[in-house]
């Protein structure tokens, strides 16, 4: 907690700065195409100060003012029906439910993988190199072919933008979890020895415990990135719902708002995501009993 | 011998054993004799007389030869047969099996000899990586799963080798221009910045949980943002990598950075050192592990965000533009052949950047030997 009030001031600034930066650049993106306009309407005598004010109300602005975003948002979110197809809320809801299922199948077959890693030779020594080679594939470039082939076999909705996700989300945990499954000491799993555990108890009672901080600090990194998987495999259907389908729709109809507060909606689901699986983290360690 | 070994043994002779009593599959409609597949005699053969290994030893490379000898049989039979039975698909579960003891085997040596040792971890995950290939042309070809779904892997690898050009364009495209550009002036720029800010712990503690809570974010979102910015053609590429680049650098340079201890600053102190002195002799190699750990994270990072970038527009070449027309087409096998090309691109990108890193952070205790 102190930390944290150490760093506020200094965040803030930041973001102050970032903030300033963005209505400077706003300002000078959209003045050619207000300087256009005044021009056809044959309107010489505009002021500097008229013209700021104008070029943070455009309607398709090549970069909007970060209060037209908060206005797009808050217009989306609280003033539409939670149904509405134009609703944020609606959208994000389809986003997040695909991002969780991929999660926890992308969590679940990690850890299967990991804890059979660690308790075979033969996986660790023919399935680890090809874990990691996985992800030097490029599925997030890959997955509207994914999600069209499994669409013409019948597969369809929630499931194929699910598996998009478990595929980037099941890497992070199997590292961490085998790193955190081999993280008891040498005297620990002597002293199991001793008492003559068999391995599942070795499992349950030592290396089980020992990696949960592991596990989390996966699943924080596996949340993120699946969430990212879901909005990647929302472009190629259509843009029928989600975020991924509201930033499609927003390029090809240049409404650059639209694309704007869809990135900030991401953005804050993101941050959600990622500080729900930190709590979670931090009760459960707490109930473990482990110090902080 | 384990259990686990004995189990895999005796249910993949049993399997090749049943294989031999029921029907292979079907030519030309009518049920096909075992003459018509001679190899896969020969390895049911080979499989029952393995079980000798119950009475004496048997080398770990005879069941690599029984394998090899059962994935030819495999291959083979799918010329002749047109429709495969119930027989076929229990020689390929007995031929699986003997792989898995295969692997089992050779990864329960644990050769003395360095070179032995590496030929090892090598050969073990290959086998791995071509059964996975051998499966998949015997599922996709065995049942005849729509070409549209799923093509077999010789049919993609003709598509490749007959589509090169084509290929070769995209790759240039993609690749040797947004790619490559977009992550030098990504990870360079934010290695400048992360030394700039180095300097001003006030700057560290504001821009080190933005940058954190930033790389967590689907930056690759900014993609549609920049095709309007920087127009259709490579450019707007290159800016996505930029962004979805810059801050992973960011954070691990940050991070690196402050790696070397007091100690170590002091000495270089007492050496009289100026900043720069110390910064390139003894910070930034302290960095090192870091900054590559960055550079391989954007290896990846790089080459997905070129690609979804071409799906916003692109001119009528590169990789993602590719994927989504022919897609559009059901060319699915010139789809994978592209596929093909990014996983290899990208594999040997992040197998560029760890060699550099061993050659670099030769000193690490995880490359140290």
């Amino acid at each position: 907690m102190e930390r944290a009030r150490h760093n506020l001031f200094p965040i803030l600034v930041v973001v102050a700065v970032i903030v300033a930066i963005w209505y400077a650049a706003v300002v000078y993106l959209n003045a050619p195409w207000q300087l256009d306009i005044y021009q056809r309407a044959n309107n010489t005598d505009w002021t500097v100060r008229q013209l700021v004010v104008d070029t943070m109300a455009q309607d398709r602005p090549v970069l909007p003012a970060p209060h037209q975003v908060a206005v797009e948002i808050w217009q989306t979110t609280v003033e539409k029906n939670v149904t509405s197809k134009r609703s944020l809320v609606y959208h994000t809801w389809v986003t997040l439910s695909a991002t969780l299922l991929g999660f926890a199948i992308g969590t679940v077959l990690g850890v299967v993988l990991a804890v059979s890693i660690v308790h075979s030779r033969a996986m660790d020594k023919s399935v680890m190199p090809w874990v990691i080679a996985s992800q030097t594939i490029p599925i997030l470039a890959i997955a509207p072919m994914i999600i069209v082939v499994l669409n013409a076999a019948g597969l369809s909705g929630l499931l194929p933008k699910a598996l998009i996700s478990t595929y980037l989300s099941f890497f992070p945990v199997v590292v961490g979890m085998v790193k955190g499954l081999r993280s008891s000491e040498r005297i620990q799993l002597d002293l199991m020895r001793t008492y003559s555990a068999s391995t599942a108890q070795v499992f349950w009672k030592l290396r089980w415990p020992s990696a949960v901080p592991y596990l989390f600090a996966s699943m924080k990194i596996a949340v993120a990135i699946s969430l990212v998987g879901a909005i990647v495999g929302e472009l190629p259907t259509g843009a029928v719902a989600g975020l991924g389908a509201r930033l499609l729709a927003g390029s090809y109809y240049g409404q650059t708002i639209q694309i704007w507060s869809a990135l900030f909606a991401a953005a804050l689901l993101a941050a959600c995501l990622v500080s729900v699986v930190g709590l979670a983290n931090r009760l459960v360690l707490k109930r473990m009993g482990t110090r902080p | 011998m384990t259990r686990l070994q004995r189990f895999l043994a005796l249910m993949a002779s049993l399997l090749a054993a049943i294989a031999l009593a029921l029907p292979v599959g079907t030519v030309g409609g009518v049920d096909a004799s075992l003459r018509d597949v001679p190899v896969l005699i020969l390895f049911a053969v080979f499989a029952l007389v393995s079980l000798l290994r119950f009475c004496r030893s048997v080398d770990p490379w005879g069941d690599g030869l029984v394998m090899v000898i059962g994935a030819v049989g495999l291959l083979s039979a799918l010329r002749t047969l047109e429709m495969a039975g119930a027989g076929y698909w229990c020689f390929v579960a007995s031929d699986w099996l003997f792989a898995w003891l295969f692997v089992e085997r050779l990864s329960a040596l644990r050769p003395l000899h360095p070179a032995v040792r590496n030929a090892q971890s090598l050969i073990v995950p290959l086998i791995f990586g071509v059964w996975i290939l051998i499966l998949w042309e015997l599922v996709t070809r065995g049942s005849n799963v729509p070409t549209v779904l799923l093509p077999p892997p010789s049919m993609i690898g003709e598509r490749f080798m007959a589509s090169l050009p084509i290929l070769w364009v995209d790759f240039q495209q993609t690749f040797l221009k947004a790619v490559l550009i977009g992550y030098a002036l990504g990870s360079g720029s934010a290695l400048v910045v992360a030394i700039a800010i180095d300097r001003s712990p006030f700057l560290q503690r504001g821009l080190l949980p933005v940058g954190n809570l930033v790389s967590a974010l689907p930056m690759i979102g900014v993609a549609p943002i920049m095709v309007m910015w920087f127009g259709f053609d490579w450019p707007s590429k290159a800016a996505v990598v930029v962004i979805m680049t810059f801050f992973p650098m960011l954070v691990n340079a940050i991070a690196g950075l402050g790696q070397s201890s007091v100690m170590e600053r002091d000495l270089m102190r007492t050496y009289a050192a100026g900043y720069w002195q110390t910064l390139w002799k003894l910070r930034l190699p302290a960095a090192a592990p870091f900054i590559f750990n960055a550079l391989k994270i954007n290896s990846t990072l790089a080459l997905i965000g070129a690609i979804v970038a071409e799906f916003f527009g692109t001119p009528i070449v590169g990789m993602g533009f590719r994927i989504s027309t022919e897609v559009g087409r059901m060319n699915v096998d010139m789809v994978w052949a592209e596929i093909a090309v990014a996983a290899l691109a990208g594999s040997a990108f992040f197998g560029i950047v760890a060699l550099i890193e061993r050659a670099v952070t030769f000193w690490h205790p995880s490359v140290r030997q």
